[in-house]
């Protein structure tokens, strides 16, 4: 009875967390359009609270991203010659990096609106780019920015952004191959851990 | 142009020629960067530059002007600049293309007050980005090597060229009394960079090395220009052998330039562009 119970509830968990499984675009427009209702109504994060601004990111933007994923694509060739530990370093210190970029952007914002284009998603299909654009009120130059996103277990994560069609993540690949072709992936580590640390002096002096 | 372009061109070739010069003792192996010793040196002029001279007068002009002010300062050049773009597109074909930039240009220059307003993109007729250096790109000229130009900053081989020709057939740089050009090319300059202000904050927080950030970016922005924001997606890294089918490596050329490559207009064009691009 207790066996058939704990079926039971296992069967009822997984049919609910396939019910939820949110379309990729629309799992971008929600998290944006929260993020921005946030960004609007505060008016820290507009005047350069970038403490604040991190803070959101990592409450509401980063459960939708695969950060391991994205370190590997940085690192590209080099990704499997660092060990487990390595690995798991990088991944904290770029996730560091790339949350403080991302807040930094979000101080930035100035009555921008996005505009989500049109997307379908094919059967069966595992890897996606939803394609937003940022309005600057009046000027003439909107910014493209998209989001790639890979279908895992847990619902569709982002791995890669372009700005512009700059990928913020694989802008990283020759800077992080230079960096260890001079001292090694340990120096990369170290490289990473002091510019996060610069950037928390930053964050402290706004 | 008489007077200036001569000029501006010795200058480059000037600085070609001490790039090669230099080319031999400065290569850190990057190979779409061969002169990375002396373009190093031109960043940290151009910084120095910025630093002192053009971010503080941007700043203050941002600080000075209502943002409203600023946007049509900012259409006004932007809709001089719809003409070069239309020819660029009529040069790569896409005439569809090249009769909106014309069409923009009519109207802006009408009902938008000379380009102060930019009407043409509220009514639906999108602006364009293009300029000789993506036209040639388009052609399937590759890119060649990355060079940092004295003042107007990062560019490609290609770009370069390019970039002679834009600034040939400038319409602003054509403004009779020389008076009235000067103030119309610093203000458009000093606008140009007022409006990448907000950008800056972000580059230093993400760079490690601002240099090879913004070498970086730029290649892989005038790649997406080049397409028209279609790129084929760079091939990957090969930790992901165990997912995807092996790709040659980012370096080599490749078979490609199939699935998702844009260019109705010209497949083949785009194919060769494509393998310049990833060389």
């Amino acid at each position: 009875m207790k066996f058939l119970f704990v079926l039971f509830s296992g069967l009822l968990i997984s049919t609910t967390v396939l019910a939820q499984e949110v379309a990729p675009d629309v799992m971008v427009k929600t998290v944006t359009n929260e993020v921005l209702d946030i960004v609007r109504k505060d008016k820290d994060i507009q005047s350069g609270n970038t403490k604040k601004a991190i803070d959101l990111v990592e409450g509401k933007v980063l459960p939708n991203f695969n950060f391991t994923r994205m370190t590997q694509l940085a690192m590209a060739r080099d990704w499997r010659q660092a060990s487990a530990a390595q690995q798991k370093i990088l991944t904290d210190e770029f996730h560091t990096l790339l949350v403080r970029t991302y807040a930094k952007a979000l101080t930035e914002y100035k009555n921008q609106s996005v505009e989500y284009k049109p997307f379908s998603l094919k059967a069966g299909e595992t890897d996606v780019r939803v394609r937003t654009e940022i309005k600057q009120a009046g000027a003439g130059k909107n910014i493209e920015l998209d989001y790639w996103l890979e279908k895992s277990a847990a619902g569709w994560k982002v791995y890669d952004i372009e700005v512009g069609g700059i990928s913020i993540v694989t802008n990283y690949r020759e800077s992080f191959a230079a960096e260890i072709r001079k001292s090694g992936i340990d120096g990369l580590i170290k490289l990473l851990q002091a510019k996060n640390k610069s950037g928390e002096t930053v964050a402290v002096k706004k | 142009m008489k007077t200036t372009l001569p000029v501006r061109i010795k200058s480059l070739v000037l600085a070609f020629a001490a790039a090669g010069l230099l080319a031999g003792c400065a290569s850190s192996g990057n190979p779409r960067d061969p002169i990375e010793g002396f373009n190093r040196a031109m960043f940290a002029f151009n910084e120095g530059l910025d630093s002192a001279i053009v971010k503080p007068v941007a700043t203050g002009y941002e600080a000075v002007l209502p943002s409203p002010v600023r946007t049509g300062v900012t259409n006004f050049f932007g809709n001089i600049a719809d003409l070069l773009i239309g020819v660029n597109n009529l040069l790569q074909g896409k005439a569809p293309e090249a009769f909106s930039d014309l069409g923009r240009v009519v109207i802006n220059s009408t009902i938008g007050l000379l380009g102060v307003f930019d009407i043409a993109s509220d009514a639906g007729l999108e602006k364009h980005n293009e300029d000789f250096g993506q036209t040639f790109g388009r052609w399937g000229v590759g890119s060649g090597a990355y060079v940092m130009i004295p003042v107007f900053g990062p560019r490609t081989a290609r770009d370069t060229v390019g970039l002679i020709l834009d600034l040939a057939a400038d319409p602003v740089a054509h403004v009779s009394p020389n008076a009235e050009r000067n103030v119309s090319l610093v203000l458009r300059a000093v606008n140009d960079r007022a409006n990448l202000l907000p950008a800056d904050k972000v580059v230093e927080e993400a760079a490690l090395d601002k240099y090879s950030y913004i070498r970086d970016a730029y290649l892989q922005r005038r790649r997406n220009l080049i397409y028209d924001g279609n790129p084929p997606r760079e091939p990957d890294a090969d930790a992901e052998q165990v997912e995807r089918p092996v790709r040659a490596e980012a370096g080599a050329a490749e078979p490609r330039a199939s699935a998702d490559s844009v260019a109705p207009a010209s497949p083949v064009l785009v194919a060769r562009t494509e393998t310049a691009e990833a060389k």
